[in-house]
């Protein structure tokens, strides 16, 4: 099915089953400890043995040799795979680095060798008796000091200008002109990397933990160098990615080297918590310069928003100026993106990437502003509102109710008893301040398939290999096809995370969720028109709903529709140019409350709220738990979260869960949400659109300007660490 | 980790002597630090002596009026016991606020004071330590070093100690209890149980090889105000960047004892007869001769602070 | 003040896979492939657990932690390796009443002892009252710090009943009670990276009968 044109009236409308907040299809399993992850598939690949990767000890520089001999001969070992022995590997091209290390070493961490053994024990053992002589070259590891040479990137957009920025900039009555900076950090899923592999001949099979199955398929085709059709990749539940799972990594490619040296046995092999900091991806490090000039009454005239990060030789910028480009008004304006060479592990997508650290910038700079202009927060926003591209202004917003956020967050949360004056309200030892900021996150749309089959008992089927990372995906797939199909919830089977089935979206920049369940809607209109046909219905006004098939008086069962030999059909949604004659994003708007201890200057987040425009909600179980969560990881990104480079050894040294800090229980207090009433018919025939990631975006900022709001200090170096406030408090 | 023969010992005695007598033999209880150091080959043990049989888990008074705590008493029956709640306050607070109720429901009063550092290095087998590896180097010095001591170290460590209930016990003047393979018992004042870095920051402790700690023991209540103030980045389930066991009497006099300064719970006695002049003068007599780094000078205005506000809490 | 300078570091060294010797200094030149050295099998010793009210006696490494032995050995795969460093709480079980990190503890010392995991609380056909509350509260995302969570409320619950302070109890002396503030204190040994507190919370207090206070 192709989506070129605005949706209209369609049986998604009927809102019986989509809207509702049903609770997870796939919770009884994940409660109860029998929904079974990668590692955990002794059903399948019984008798598995175990592999254990050492990394490199050095970031850059050569293998000058490895001795094996010890650890071949430790007990219950059976095989032990490097680069000398695990034949020729390729790079995929979604990688930047090698999943195996040899002869040279490109990060910390990389990959060198897989020990295979009779048991975790045994394999993590015998690892410690690899002896590796490394030749040490010399990195780059630091990021300010290479930021004078960092270089434009060969692809995207890394420079946007319209209009006379510096000239506006130079005129305006007020501006802001200020550095932020945000660290690596670490997506730190609860699970780490985790493959099971198994060749059968030549035929390769993985249980992996993985967003992308299309993808994970073709990565793997690349590394091995095997064809696509040998590989059968099998994800159902996968325990967090945030990004860090959308290409396969080292887990995969030495579970599958080490079971095809021992024959091709099963080998079952996850990454230790360490290993997930230093062989995996990270979201880059930030350098960011915002300008904005504008009006006395607050109208932007000029904004500039340049950001330099860094990567490997070959990599990619984090596109932190995205947002800046779409989310104000102003005629005059330009971004710039910039990438240095970096020799740490490779830099890549974690949630939101661009959005979450371009806009801790942006929206404290527009918190600056506000100050500077002694004008409300909220209204500046309001005041610089665009219902159309900036940068092409006869490009319109397929849907954009920031606006709507704004007054609604702002009459949620009790924004008007916000004192502007900062560090006025005390509780007790607590200084307590207000913050806010504007949420906003492109809506991307992928080509997404599925197959959808009903059986003789009027079971409804659908397969694709979409992904449920946490999201929600089997629900709100599942209720797709109940209200597409015209059956209840307990009718409809979901099978998700196979590469056998047809591809799907994936899951990644919040485009899963509105992608697949598209995808499934074209499946299921493709069977209704199939099971239409067959009946000899007319298919135009032809009714499904309470597991018949209507047409004027006439009404059949699905299960005597679909007769004894069923009847299924396969379509997928292909998107058309939509999102270049629209643009198309999702608003919010953030409000946080937070406690500065007057004393140690610890910060503690008090209350958070919310108000949303993402387009149709398709659950508002799961959609709120996806904010929520978002909102947590942006009460890390603000407060705590910091990989710290060792510019000397060029790795991230706070490597554990102890020492890198995400979120507790404790840290988060009483979340608000709330969800805008909105249709986006230009987004998909959902009417829907992302949500994973919206609720990331402009939550760390709103978090900094609560803090300013209470201690009278901004902090512009993410995260606020007490380190930062103590002693400049006013 | 290291292949280890094991072993359940059945009397205190017992214990000292198989460690004695077993090359590379380390005691065992809860398990929550070394285990976790185990795993990344820092502490390679040839033989574990599991101590968890030995009956050392009664928390029973003491003929002076005191409380002698056994050395397998699990923090959280040392937070909860009632005497501890009502006489040593500093003490719960202490323990409670350190780790999560897991841990703490496994962790014991003896392994809790022979808990090892959290430095990174130290925790990185590819790095320098020469608390892990004596001649080595030291990495922190130089690296990443915010979190680190700034009180009593030395050109070859940084390291702090990681306990908060250590920092109770030196507040309240804890006594700890051994047995060697000899069946010879001693006990060891609290503040010279762990030693500064100096040249050996391997060496830890004053415990001989193979000396088996089996109880920790309180002398009488002393009454006063009890105060554990806790300053860290995450609001709980984190290690303390600086900690304030205190206690106070009426009138601003009493004991102040610190955690995340040094490599050994914190405390200037000397210092403590500044109380009453408030908290700059405490701290500055505190934090004399104070050895910082550009990342952890920080921790010298929060020190002041902190005590600062632990006398306002003493007064509220 | 100490010298914030960079650690002298050779271009070359030799680094044991890890071992603590890795020393940074001047390091000998590549060797050869040198024949392993025999090393003796893994002490292995016989450990009786009583799991979900099953008694089994198994055969383990002496190395094998409770949550391997539950994991690899029995096959009970609820209980999660999330950090195997006592990090994160997804691999808590209760043992003997208490809920503990069953990667810091070794197989071999739980001989005898009751240990309940998450398969031991309900299964999806009979839900235990905390397992239905994290369904009803989407107390979870992507499930895998969900076990740990769950026998971490279902023990937290019992603490707070038990009488046993936390840091954020007021009166340490005093009988704590079912709070927001205590709850969120008590569960966080169990970190979820999908940010389901909030909801973990309220399910928390549907299982006890509370409303939340904050």
């Amino acid at each position: 099915m192709k989506f070129d044109t605005p949706a209209t009236a369609n049986p998604t409308d009927r809102m019986k089953v989509l809207g509702k907040p049903i609770d997870r299809i796939d919770g009884k399993l994940k409660t109860t400890g029998t929904a079974h992850y990668a590692y955990e598939r002794s059903d399948a690949a019984p008798n598995a043995a175990y592999g254990y990767i050492l990394g490199s000890s050095i970031a850059k520089g050569r293998i000058e040799s490895i001795d094996v001999a010890d650890a071949k001969a430790a007990p219950g070992v059976l095989a032990v795979v490097t680069y000398e022995n695990a034949g020729k590997i390729g790079k995929a091209k979604n990688h930047t680095a090698r999943m195996l290390a040899g002869p040279d070493v490109q990060h910390y961490d990389q990959a060198v060798a897989v020990v295979v053994a009779e048991t975790f024990e045994q394999a993590r053992a015998a690892t410690k008796l690899l002896r590796v002589n490394y030749a040490r070259a010399k990195g780059n590891f630091d990021l300010a000091a290479s930021q004078g040479s960092a270089t434009k990137p060969k692809s995207g957009t890394p420079d946007t200008a319209v209009g006379d920025f510096a000239g506006a900039f130079a005129k305006a009555a007020v501006k802001v002109d200020e550095r932020y900076t945000t660290p690596d950090q670490s997506h730190q899923m609860m699970e780490p990397h985790s493959t099971t592999a198994a060749w059968t001949g030549d035929k390769l099979t993985l249980w992996t933990s993985n967003q992308m199955i299309a993808w994970a398929v073709g990565d793997m085709s690349e590394t091995l160098l095997i064809p696509k059709d040998n590989i059968h990749v099998m994800s159902p539940y996968v325990g967090g990615g945030f990004g860090s799972k959308l290409w396969i990594r080292s887990d995969a490619v030495m579970a599958a080297l080490g079971s095809r040296a021992i024959g091709g046995r099963p080998v079952k092999l996850a990454l230790t918590r360490p290993q997930v900091m230093n062989n995996t991806t990270h979201r880059p490090a930030t350098i960011q310069r915002l300008r904005i000039g504008a009006q006395k009454g607050g109208k932007i005239t000029a904004i500039a928003h340049e950001s330099w990060s860094g990567d490997l030789p070959g990599g990619g910028p984090e596109t932190a100026p995205n947002a800046t480009r779409l989310l104000y008004a102003g005629a005059n304006r330009m971004t710039a993106t910039r990438l240095a060479v970096l020799d740490l592990p490779e830099g890549n997508a974690m949630r939101a990437p661009g959005e979450a650290v371009g806009l801790l910038a942006l929206e404290a700079a527009m918190d600056e502003l506000a100050e500077k202009l002694k004008m409300d927060p909220v209204q500046l926003r309001i005041v610089n509102d665009t219902q159309v591209d900036p940068e092409k202004p006869s490009r319109q917003f397929s849907q954009r109710d920031l606006v709507g956020c704004l007054k609604t967050g702002a009459e949620r949360f009790g924004w008007n008893k916000r004192n502007p004056v900062p560090g006025q309200v005390r509780d007790g030892r607590w200084l307590v301040g207000m913050g806010m900021a504007s949420a906003f996150r492109d809506n991307v749309t992928m080509k997404s398939g599925a197959r959808v089959g009903i059986d003789k008992k009027g079971m409804v089927t659908v397969a694709t290999d979409m992904t449920d990372i946490g999201t929600g995906s089997y629900t709100i797939i599942g209720q797709t096809v109940a209200e597409l199909m015209g059956v209840p919830m307990d009718k409809v089977i979901v099978l998700l995370g196979d590469s056998s089935f047809p591809a799907s979206s994936g899951s990644g920049g919040q485009w899963g969720g509105n992608s697949s369940t598209a995808g499934v809607y074209a499946a299921c209109m493709a069977l209704r028109e199939s099971v239409a046909r067959k009946l000899g219905f007319n298919s135009d006004d032809v009714v499904f709903e309470d597991g018949k098939v209507k047409s004027g008086n006439r009404s059949v069962s699905l299960s005597e529709a679909a007769g004894d030999a069923g009847l299924s059909a396969e379509d997928s949604i292909e998107f058309g140019d939509l999102t270049k004659t629209y643009a198309q994003a999702t608003f919010g708007a953030h409000f946080v409350e937070v406690g500065v201890d007057s004393a140690t200057g610890e910060i503690r987040v008090r209350r958070m709220s919310g108000a949303f425009a993402a387009g149709r909600i398709l659950n508002p179980k799961s959609a709120r738990s996806q904010v929520i969560g978002a909102m947590t990881m942006g009460v890390g990104a603000a407060l705590m979260e910091d990989a710290i480079v060792d510019t000397r050894f060029g790795y991230f040294v706070n490597h554990d869960l102890a020492e890198y800090h995400v979120p507790a229980h404790a840290d988060i207090p009483m979340q608000d949400v709330f969800f805008m009433d909105e249709l986006d018919e230009k987004s998909s025939p959902m009417k829907a659109k992302g949500i994973g990631e919206l609720g990331l975006c402009g939550v760390g900022a709103a978090i900094a300007n609560a803090v300013y709001n209470a201690c009278g200090v901004r902090v512009r170096e993410y995260p606020l660490t007490l380190d930062k406030v103590i002693g400049k408090m006013v | 980790m290291k292949a280890f023969t094991y072993e359940r010992a059945t009397s205190a005695k017992e214990a000292a002597s198989a460690a004695a007598r077993m090359p590379g033999a380390k005691f065992i209880a809860g398990g929550t630090n070394l285990l976790d150091l185990m795993k990344l080959q820092i502490e390679t043990p040839q033989h574990l002596i599991d101590v968890n049989g030995l009956g050392l888990d009664k928390i029973a008074p003491t003929a002076d009026g005191g409380l002698r705590v056994g050395a397998l008493v699990r923090n959280t029956d040392l937070a909860a016991d009632a005497r501890v709640r009502k006489d040593y306050g500093v003490l719960s607070r202490a323990l409670v606020s350190g780790a999560s109720g897991q841990l703490r429901n496994k962790a014991t009063t003896a392994g809790n004071l022979l808990q090892r550092t959290r430095c990174p290095y130290f925790y990185d087998t590819t790095k320098p330590c020469n608390k892990r590896q004596p001649g080595s180097g030291c990495a922190a010095i130089g690296g990443f070093n915010r979190n680190l001591a700034i009180m009593g170290t030395s050109e070859a460590c940084i390291a702090t100690h990681p306990s908060d209930m250590a920092v109770a016990m030196r507040v309240l003047d804890a006594t700890v209890e051994t047995v060697n393979a000899a069946g010879a018992t001693r006990a060891i004042p609290i503040a010279d149980f762990h030693r500064l870095p100096g040249a050996t920051p391997n060496i830890e402790t004053s415990l001989a090889p193979g000396e088996l700690i089996t109880a920790v023991t309180l002398p009488k209540p002393i009454g006063g105000t009890h105060i554990y103030q806790k300053v860290r980045d995450r609001a709980s389930y984190a290690f303390a960047l600086i900690s304030v066991a205190a206690v106070i009497q009426p009138g601003g006099r009493g004991r102040l004892a610190f955690g995340g300064l040094a490599h050994k719970p914190w405390r200037v006695e000397a210092a403590e007869a500044q109380m009453p002049n408030g908290a700059k003068a405490t701290a500055a007599a505190v934090l004399a001769g104070a050895r910082t780094t550009s990342q952890n000078a920080f921790k010298l205005p929060l020190v002041e602070r902190t005590i600062g506000a632990v006398f306002e809490d003493a007064k509220a | 003040m100490h010298q914030d300078e960079g650690f002298p570091v050779s271009r070359r060294g030799v680094i044991a896979g890890g071992v603590a010797s890795a020393t940074l200094a001047a390091a000998p030149a590549a060797q050869a492939q040198t024949q392993g050295s025999a090393q003796p099998a893994p002490p292995t010793m016989p450990v009786t657990l009583k799991v979900n009210g099953r008694t089994t006696k198994i055969n383990v490494d002496t190395r094998t932690t409770l949550l391997d032995a539950l994991r690899e050995n029995l096959k009970l795969t609820g209980t999660k390796k999330g950090c195997d460093h006592g990090q994160c709480g997804a691999c808590t079980v209760i043992v003997e009443g208490r809920r503990i990190n069953s990667c810091l503890t070794l197989a071999v010392m739980h001989e005898g002892e009751e240990i309940t995991t998450i398969e031991g609380l309900g299964t999806p056909e009979k839900l235990h009252a905390m397992q239905a509350a994290f369904v009803k509260h989407d107390g979870y995302q992507c499930g895998y710090c969900t076990p740990g969570q769950i026998c971490s409320a279902v023990a937290t619950l019992g603490e707070i009943k038990a009488g046993i302070p936390s840091h954020v109890t007021g009166d340490i002396a005093a009988q704590p009670t079912v709070t927001t503030d205590e709850l969120r204190e008590r569960m966080s040994g169990n970190i979820c990276r999908c940010g389901a507190y909030a909801n973990i919370i309220d399910a928390i207090h549907e299982v006890a009968g509370t409303e939340r206070t904050a």
